[in-house]
């Protein structure tokens, strides 16, 4: 709870110091058709079915503020959803209330004895209602059903008793709890307790007692104490202390108190003693949001807005400018609407120019200029301006005033409306002198030069003389001028630049290059330099960043200790771009043998080992030692398999296997070759030894 | 007249040696001629190499050796079966020949791996 508390303290703050940097004069623009186009974005469906019986209600009153024309497909699925809802056997009050709502923006179809039906579930519910949104949707729904069937009404002890009970749950500082069980006290809340007493009042058969109307009053009177307020006159309520479950935005909030309001304006006669400046104020809050970013938040500004129009006595009437840049080469006037805050054109009344403001200065001219009226196209327009306005940007402070003095009974205006207006015009520059000064002798002659034309100035000087520059600068009214940038810049060719500021006197623009004490500051560098001025100013509509001509400089050599001038930029693309394509050069393959040599010499080694065999076959050699028994036999000829096994491995191992595999098989043909050679060397040795001593 | 006398002691030399070698034992003569079958293949192989070159050089160097190294062992073998040398008396030659056969196994082994 502390956490909270400072956290929301902390977001106050930031808020209200954001509201001070905000300018004291702002521009509303009432209701228009980016509003229209953003409900249509927003409440679109393919099939004409919103999400729930609350969505449709929001995008069909939506529709019916701004004026959009309701698709039929919507239409029929909305009732459709009504029809449902009203006949199912066990609908909540809230779910009642939202149908019925909507059903008061469509006609729809619904026999007499469905809503006879609902009637007495509502006035049960409405007499065990503890909690506040139970007595809101009851009520709610008692005072649309009246619209269906006048014979709905409340007598005069239920009223009160009904009244007390909403009563019970308010708070000394005009906001209410939601029910007995919660501490908190809300805006919100207030706004929907404010809506149900309203709809009590409209529903009881008798008089509600005046004591009620004027202890509500005093309520309303203390909820708007506590309205928050930004700097641009926007009146706005926001729930302080709240926890992150129920938070509801300044924007929600703030509607759910307006419609409270206008409901309870609508059932007294009298009106309610809000000041102006809130009423307004609160119709400048949700016009200052723009377009909304969702359907929920455009709901509740439209239908605020909608309810705020139609407090009578308080509709606020806002002064909205199309444009507030005017350039005097194009002859553009400044053009102000009257509307209300839905955009809808109020007629018979003038706009007068009371007084115009230099910007910073707090007073200002008193003019009292009377607009003419556009009738083709509904705008008041300033024909001309007063003499002494020059460009630059000032504030000018309209005030609309009514033909008839009962119609400005009707409407509320907040007193004068300031805007800043932005002059623009083309500043002239002549007389540009340029010279080089020796610096003993005070004048040369200087050079008139055109500074309109780039490069018409080629100069020459060295590190003794001055540099003089200056020229003559006036606004359209032959005023002189100050512009907010007058730059003159210094190129040297390798891309050193050098910025002065260029200094004004009363008459003309001057600036003195003393090269002598630059000489440091320009890094010792001799050569062609550039010369560039840049004059710019937001009134200026013929900013300029020129080049003037070239200079070359004579300089002395940079001493040993010298600065070394700034590196320059290095181009991007030459650094970060693609390097040259490297192209590699391979080594060239090594000649080989011509493949019929290479076979040629490989028939010529197999003939050493054929010659081999023969011989071998010549000398006689012959099996007659290969062992007999049939033990033996297997053993020896396992040998030579085994021998054999094993060269094939070693072919295999050139053609395809790696070492390791290899090692691993010829462990295995070793094992066995060593077991098996064993067995039949040893046979072979036995038979050898027994056949010696038997010879011997 | 007729043939010199150095052609006739040559003659009578050969004539000498071969009536010797004769007398040599079967299983002897068949290494020897086993030794001479390696010794021709070292010699073409190197024959070959003279005419194109040395480029795979560790292929060259592993033929080579291999026949040379066969050779050897097969004289190793020679000697130790060879029932006049003393020194191998008690040797018997089922195992001197098991042992040419893992000797040569192994050779042959790193013979493949240099072949590349």
């Amino acid at each position: 709870m502390e956490a909270f508390m400072e956290r929301n303290l902390g977001l106050f703050f930031i808020v209200a110091l954001c509201a001070l940097a905000w300018a004291t004069e702002s521009i509303f623009h009432p209701v228009s058709e980016q509003h229209r186009s953003a409900a249509l974005e927003f409440f679109s469906s393919a099939d004409g079915h919103f999400g729930s019986l609350e969505e449709t209600y929001e995008a069909l009153r939506t529709f019916q503020v701004l004026g959009i024309e309701k698709d039929a497909k919507i239409q029929t699925s909305a009732c459709a959803s009504v029809i449902e809802t009203l006949k199912s056997p066990t609908p909540g009050t809230k779910q009642i209330f939202h149908a019925l709502i909507t059903n008061s923006l469509l006609t729809c179809d619904i026999g007499h004895e469905a809503f006879q039906g609902i009637q007495s579930g509502l006035t049960d519910s409405l007499n065990d209602a503890t909690a506040l949104l139970d007595f809101y949707y009851a009520i709610g729904s008692l005072v649309l059903l009246k619209g269906q069937t006048p014979e709905v009404s409340l007598n005069e002890g239920d009223a009160n008793r009904i009244v007390q009970s909403i009563k019970t749950l308010s708070q000394s500082d005009g906001r209410w709890r939601l029910n007995s069980n919660n501490p908190e006290s809300r805006f919100d809340a207030a706004g929907m307790a404010i809506e149900a007493i309203a709809g009590v009042i409209s529903l009881s058969t008798s008089e509600i007692n005046q004591n009620v109307i004027d202890a509500l009053k005093n309520d309303i009177v203390k909820l708007f104490d506590g309205i928050q307020r930004y700097d641009d006159g926007a009146y706005y309520f926001e729930e302080k202390l709240v926890d992150a479950h129920g938070y509801q935005g300044p924007l929600s909030v703030s509607a759910a108190v307006v419609r409270g309001i206008a409901a309870f304006a609508a059932v007294t006669p009298e009106s309610l003693h809000l000041s102006d400046e809130k009423i307004v104020g609160l119709a400048k809050y949700f016009l200052g949001i723009g377009v909304p970013g969702s359907a929920k938040d455009l709901y509740n500004q439209i239908d605020a807005l909608a309810c705020i129009n139609n407090l009578k006595g308080s509709i606020p009437l806002l002064l909205s400018f199309p444009a507030t840049v005017i350039s005097s080469t194009k002859n553009n006037q400044v053009k102000v609407k009257a509307t209300n805050v839905l955009g809808s054109v109020i007629p018979n009344l003038s706009v007068k120019l009371m007084q115009i403001f230099t910007k910073g200065s707090k007073d200002g001219s008193v003019i009292d200029q009377k607009l003419k009226y556009d009738h083709e196209n509904e705008v008041h327009v300033l024909e001309t301006l007063p003499e002494s306005i020059d460009i630059g940007s000032y504030i000018f402070s309209f005030e609309a005033v009514f033909y008839d003095p009962e119609q400005k009974k009707n409407y509320a205006t907040g007193g004068r409306t300031k805007v800043p207006i932005y002059i623009t015009g083309v500043v002239s520059i002549d007389n540009a002198e340029i010279a080089i000064l020796d610096s003993d002798s005070g004048s040369s002659e200087s050079i008139k030069f055109d500074i309109n034309r780039e490069n018409t100035v080629s100069l020459s000087a060295n590190h003794l003389q001055k540099m003089k520059l200056s020229f003559h600068l006036s606004t359209p009214s032959q005023n002189s001028f100050k512009p907010k940038q007058a730059f003159l810049k210094l190129t040297h060719e390798s891309g050193v630049e050098h910025i002065f500021l260029v200094g004004s006197s009363v008459k003309k623009f001057e600036i003195v290059l003393d090269f002598l004490g630059l000489v440091e500051k320009l890094f010792y560098l001799s050569g062609k330099y550039s010369i560039h001025l840049t004059l710019g100013d937001s009134a200026m509509e013929n900013s300029f960043l020129r080049t003037l001509g070239y200079i070359e400089l004579d300089l002395p050599d940079a001493p040993e200790k010298a600065p070394r001038p700034p590196p320059q930029r290095v181009d991007v693309y030459s650094r970060y771009g693609p390097k040259p394509e490297i192209a590699h050069i391979f080594r060239a393959p090594e000649k080989t043998a011509p493949t019929w040599l290479s076979n040629t010499f490989l028939a010529l080694v197999i003939i050493p080992f054929i010659g081999f065999i023969v011989l071998l076959f010549g000398l006689g050699a012959n099996f007659k030692g290969f062992p007999k028994t049939t033990a033996s036999a297997a053993f020896a000829l396992l040998f030579h398999i085994g021998i054999a096994a094993a060269l094939l491995l070693y072919v295999a191992f050139w053609i395809k296997l790696d070492l390791f595999t290899t090692l691993k098989a010829l462990g295995l043909i070793g094992a066995f070759l060593l077991v098996v050679g064993h067995k039949t060397l040893a046979y072979l040795a036995a038979a050898s030894s027994s056949s010696k001593l038997k010879s011997s | 007249m007729g043939r010199s006398t150095t052609a006739k002691d040559a003659e009578a030399l050969v004539h000498s040696l071969r009536s010797a070698y004769s007398a040599t034992p079967t299983n002897l003569k068949i290494i020897d001629f086993y030794i001479a079958f390696a010794v021709v293949t070292a010699l073409i192989q190197v024959v070959y190499m003279a005419i194109v070159g040395s480029f795979p050089f560790n292929s060259f160097l592993s033929g080579v050796l291999s026949c040379v190294g066969t050779a050897v062992l097969a004289v190793c073998l020679r000697i130790q079966v060879n029932k006049e040398n003393k020194e191998f008396k008690d040797l018997p030659p089922e195992r001197a020949f098991a042992d040419f056969v893992l000797c040569n196994l192994v050779l042959h082994l790193v013979i493949i791996n240099f072949l590349g």
